[in-house]
């Protein structure tokens, strides 16, 4: 007779190490049931691993995984899922070249047989109904011809559907990261909604709001470990922030007459949307931190990519006068080389200059990553060290330096902040604003409305045109959804 | 972001404006086939008779045999570059003992595709390219059909000689058993649940490995699988010849793997199609004869085997880029 | 050049192809009993330099990313070695000529796979597939199958030997050299092991990805332009099925000499020590006398061995 606990699982005593690094240092964890716990951290403060670790998919090097009272010896995803512990990676889990329905049958070993991509499709469906209502997905839909947003929908939708197995606990982690604040809503909402059913859930968010409004019980990590836990009550934005390692929130920005801005300095970019219809246009001026707002997935990205694609050769509605960087916000796709160094790979855009003559030099090369390395806080031991050594955020700033680093005087910026921690974000804000001030150009198309804040003026997007046209001083946050919302005639 | 009561975002179709154009994706194999069906008829109206298919399609059953085990493995994402060679082997084995120590046949063709299936767990096991591999074994094979059959020569098995030269009532043989192939294929990796996995291991194999599938499992079944149909495109093909020599099946690496991208699979990512792939050998074993109709000098005949494959896939890329998939 | 610290020095695989080329020379000559040790390595010299050239060739391609291969090279090697022989026509006074002549036959099969595989959207493999075809029907056309003698002069030349060397390797060896410092030291390298790498992250870098592709591919294809005029030199007579074996030897080379099939990464010394090791291996097994099929099983054994034992790239998390 296993013992009576409100615990669905337990972590005692758990570390882990890779190499030299130490990812967690004597963590002890629990969820009870029916209790949402939200989970913030600084990047490298050891989330992911320890999500990892109650997945089933890493081995603690020491430690005890205790589910529903009972210390499991051998503990494997397989073993964990059968237990009713599900996690729903920041990494997409969907195979591509399946549909919607056969990617849920890969989750379900029991749908086989006559009939199954009809049981498949419908389960699929119905948790899909259930969660985002007007989500407009096909079961038989091929997932790698679907935009991101739809993909993570259905990732999430299939971490909650039952067959065989149980459901006791589902690990988000950032399920929100590529959704847009309607579909991000529905889903939270949902989560509440599983929680007071007595499923429960361990969130993982960057956006402090979520993790605010949405948890009963909130767990803050830094360098490897627990730092403080309490009841979500207990906490505001400044204290999470605080115990996580960041500084509080400075001063409001000075106001400056951005107005002028806009008429003294040079034009770089102006540019139009493809299918803009009302000769609405982008216009950024020289030393201007122009934002591009809007739901997710709405053209923004889109404008992004013909605007750079404008600078090197000549494109209808897209005229650049200076050369442009881009900086992604993919950064597995658009922007780390993996086999390379930190070094090589934050001077890459600018090899030419880093040449004696006509060929590269490895002592301007290390020089260069190194002016980097201090200006923008990236933190290792050693610039030669390939790049997956750093964290998530630390690269992400690897690939700042990149762009900032070249002659470029136009900066895009693709929504290079998802997924990054607040620490690094304000240390960003910080150099953005500077550089901007020395005369840089920057385009920001951010799904945090909270960045717009950094902006001098702001294009919402809606559907693939420009919609609305916010002055800093017009800017609020309901201006901003109100705007993304808007019919587009 | 805090909740707020607006108005719904349109709902967007996924799969319904889609569906034309990998209608049109899927229907090119068909259509370079009818085209050069109708190519034939024009030149040779006599040609495009139940004799004339017959004749023509013939050598196509083993091409296409062999496009299904090269499908197989470019499914998860390897490339057998000794299908060839494995094809000769058989075709030498078959020729010899398969006809004269009939156990010793069956024994020494069941160890083909265990060395198939071997080979599959060493390439997932050891993380190696299977392009080396099977250059490695490219080199075995043939090594192993010489010493099988240092000169030309063997005689087919009586049963299988008349197996392929079966006369089916009003559709000609080769349609028929092409159709059986694909059909086959089709509904086991593409309709089956088990299918589903093993396609999937292709697009995204963590994803597979996570939810708890056995990557080396799939691997392994999947070359095993292409061993067999190679097995099977050797069988045939000495069916229809009657006799071996080592070097019989050299042309059959590259025509299978044309015959796959023809067919609409592609090499990365678990695109696949059987059917497609079917045809596609088909359309490859018809140009042959189409060049012959157009009296190509035969100078230029392997150059026009090249013009084909080029057009085919021009075409494939115009269809993509209206829309769809990225190239 | 730097050595990353991941994995033993020992654990390459191209490290291990010098120490497998000393052995089986050294098996080689134990059972001649040392009659003729010279003379194997300078053969073998010789041979590596056409595996090496082509090797290069292969790498600068395959390190572009996966699906990057130059299939056309054999069909290349023949026209270029047909039409090299027929330009020189037999006189010294026209070797700069026929070299020329084959350097251009060369580039332009390699400028039509690059606008095969650009303006047609065709994978490479097939690309190349299609273009080798095309040229080999060409070389038929052009080449009508005579085998054509090569200058007296331009003979000798690549037949020549300095102080037992054969002049053909030390010119090798130095391009090789070049090689490795274009891949490593100039930006038309970088940007090659860039887009090996994440071909979308190389564009969105700044690099010109199309214009290094187009670079890449009529490097390979000039290659196999000369290399088909020293291999017609070389055995005296030039032949549309001379560069054959290359396609294979090409990318065994590349692949046992260390760079990855995966694209991003590519070793250039490594090619000297597969090409050698390869050579020898043959050189070896004809020694001893074994039968072509023997011959051709242990080569293919001896490609597995050495590539499952190295292991492939730790998955990258």
């Amino acid at each position: 007779m296993p013992p009576v606990t409100t615990n669905i699982v337990r972590l005692d005593g758990v570390e882990k190490h890779f190499g030299a690094v130490r990812a967690l240092a004597q963590v002890d964890f629990s969820v009870d049931n029916g209790e949402c716990v939200g989970l913030v951290g600084h990047n490298g403060a050891g989330k992911s691993t320890l999500m990892h670790v109650l997945a089933g998919t890493l081995t603690p090097d020491r430690g005890q995984i205790i589910v529903r009272g009972e210390a499991r010896q051998g503990y494997t995803v397989v073993m964990a899922q059968k237990l009713g512990i599900r996690c729903v990676f920041q990494e997409l889990s969907l195979c591509p070249n399946l549909s919607v329905a056969e990617n849920a049958r890969v989750f379900h070993p029991g749908i086989t047989g006559w009939g199954w991509r009809r049981r498949a499709g419908n389960l699929i469906r119905g948790k899909l109904d259930e969660m985002f209502p007007g989500h407009g997905i096909a079961p038989d839909a091929l997932v790698g011809e679907m935009p991101i947003g739809k993909r993570q929908m259905v990732e999430v939708a299939r971490a909650f559907t039952v067959t065989k197995a149980p459901l006791h606990l589902v690990i988000l982690d950032e399920p929100t990261s590529s959704l847009d604040s309607h579909t991000a809503g529905q889903l939270l909402a949902y989560v509440r909604r599983v929680v007071a059913s007595g499923v429960s859930c361990i969130l993982i968010s960057h956006l402090l709001r979520e993790i605010l409004d949405y948890s009963d019980r909130i767990v803050v990590m830094r360098d490897g470990a627990v730092v403080t836990s309490g009841r979500a009550s207990g906490f505001n934005r400044d204290s999470l922030v605080i115990a996580m390692g960041g500084a509080a929130a400075g001063p409001a920005r000075p106001e400056e007459a951005a107005a002028s801005l806009r008429r003294t300095t040079p034009v770089r970019v102006r540019a139009r949307p493809a299918t803009q219809r009302d000769g609405r246009e982008l216009v950024a001026h020289e030393g201007e931190i122009i934002g591009l707002a809007g739901l997710a997935g709405h053209g923004q990205t889109e404008l992004l990519i013909r605007i750079f694609s404008g600078a090197s050769r000549r494109l209808p509605g897209a005229e650049v006068t200076a050369p442009v960087a881009l900086i992604a916000g993919d950064r597995q796709t658009d922007g780390v080389f993996p086999l390379w160094s930190i070094a090589e790979n934050i001077g890459i855009r600018s090899i030419a200059a880093l040449r004696k003559g006509l060929l590269i030099s490895s002592r301007l090369e290390e020089g260069f990553a190194e002016r980097w390395q201090k200006r923008i806080k990236i933190r290792t031991p050693d610039l030669r060290n390939n790049i997956l050594s750093l964290s998530g955020g630390n690269q992400q700033k690897a690939l700042f330096a990149r762009a900032l680093g070249s002659e470029a005087k136009i900066v895009l910026m693709d929504d290079p902040m998802r997924g990054v921690d607040i620490g690094t974000k304000l240390e960003v804000y910080d150099l953005i604003r500077a550089e901007a001030e020395a005369g840089r150009t920057f385009l920001w198309y951010t799904s945090e409305a909270d960045e717009l804040k950094n902006c001098d003026h702001v294009y919402v997007f809606r559907s693939g045109r420009i919609i609305a046209d916010l002055h800093r001083n017009e800017l609020s946050e309901e201006r901003v959804i109100q705007s993304s919302f808007q019919e587009v005639t | 972001m805090a909740s707020v009561a607006a108005p719904r975002a349109p709902r967007v179709t996924s799969s319904r404006f889609r569906v034309p154009r990998r209608f049109l994706r899927a229907a090119l194999p068909g259509l370079s086939l009818a085209l050069v069906i109708l190519a034939i008829g024009k030149l040779n109206p006599r040609a495009v008779s139940y004799f004339g298919l017959n004749l023509m399609l013939n050598l196509g059953i083993p091409v296409a045999l062999a496009t299904i085990a090269q499908m197989f493995v470019i499914t998860v994402n390897d490339l057998d570059l000794s299908i060839g060679t494995f094809v000769s082997f058989v075709g030498c084995v078959t020729a010899t003992w398969l006809r004269d120590a009939p156990l010793l046949g069956v024994a020494v063709l069941l160890g083909g595709v265990a060395v198939y299936a071997f080979l599959g767990a060493v390439i997932h096991l050891r993380n190696v390219p299977s392009i080396v591999v099977t250059l490695g074994m490219f080199f075995v094979w043939q090594g192993l059909a010489i010493l099988v059959l240092p000169k030309p020569g063997g005689k087919a098995p009586v049963w299988l000689h008349d197996l392929m030269n079966f006369r089916t009532p009003y559709v000609p043989f080769p349609i028929v058993a092409a159709i059986v192939i694909g059909v086959v294929v089709h509904a086991g990796l593409m309709r089956g649940s088990y299918g589903a996995i093993l396609r999937g291991s292709g697009g995204n194999p963590n994803a597979i490995g996570r939810a708890g599938w056995s990557l080396l499992k799939i691997k392994v079944i999947m070359f095993a699988l292409a061993g067999v149909f190679g097995v099977l495109s050797g069988l045939a093909l000495i069916g229809l010849t009657t006799s071996a020599d080592a070097n019989i099946g050299k042309g059959y690496t590259l025509l299978s793997i044309a015959g796959v991208i023809l067919g609409g699979g592609e090499f990365v990512g678990g695109h696949t199609s059987p059917i497609g792939a079917v045809i596609g050998a088909l359309t490859l074993t018809l140009a042959g004869s189409l060049l012959n109709f157009m009296r190509i000098s035969p100078d230029w005949q392997v150059g026009a085997q090249g013009a084909i494959l080029i057009i085919v896939l021009a075409a494939r890329a115009l269809i993509n880029q209206t829309g769809g998939r990225a190239p | 050049m730097k050595l990353r610290g991941n994995g033993n020095f020992l654990a390459r695989p191209w490290i291990w192809s010098y120490l497998g080329a000393l052995l089986v020379w050294l098996a080689a000559i134990a059972f001649t009993r040392g009659y003729g040790a010279g003379g194997m390595i300078t053969a073998a010299l010789a041979l590596a330099v056409f595996c090496v050239i082509t090797g290069v060739a292969q790498m600068f391609v395959i390190t572009l990313g996966p699906g990057n291969v130059d299939l056309s090279l054999p069909a290349n090697i023949g026209l270029a070695s047909a039409v090299a022989m027929k330009v020189m026509h037999g006189s010294d006074s026209m070797i700069a000529a026929g070299l020329l002549a084959a350097l251009g036959s060369g580039f332009s099969i390699g400028i039509a796979n690059y606008l095969l595989i650009r303006l047609l959207r065709i994978p490479p493999i097939i690309a190349t597939l299609s273009a080798s075809f095309i040229v080999q029907s060409a070389g038929i056309a052009y080449g009508r199958g005579l085998q054509i003698k090569p200058p007296p002069g331009f003979a000798a030349i690549t037949t020549a030997q300095l102080a037992g060397m054969p002049l053909m390797a030390i010119g090798t060896v130095i391009f090789t050299v070049g090689a490795g410092i274009l891949l490593h030291r100039t930006i038309y390298g970088r940007s090659v092991l860039a887009i090996g790498q994440n071909p979308r992250a190389a564009w969105l870098a700044g690099i010109a990805v199309e214009r290094v592709r187009c670079a890449t591919y009529v490097l390979s294809g000039a290659l196999g332009g000369i290399c088909g005029a020293l291999l017609a030199g070389y055995f005296r007579g030039s032949s549309l099925e001379i560069g054959d074996e290359y396609l294979l030897a090409s990318i065994a080379c590349v692949v046992i000499g260390g760079t990855s099939v995966s694209g991003g990464k590519a070793n250039v010394p490594g090619l000297w020590g597969a090409a050698l090791f390869l050579v020898l291996l043959l050189t070896m097994l004809n020694t001893f006398g074994v039968s072509a099929g023997i011959r051709l099983l242990v080569t293919g054994f001896v490609i597995i061995a050495v590539i499952v034992i190295a292991g492939g790239q730790k998955p990258l998390r």
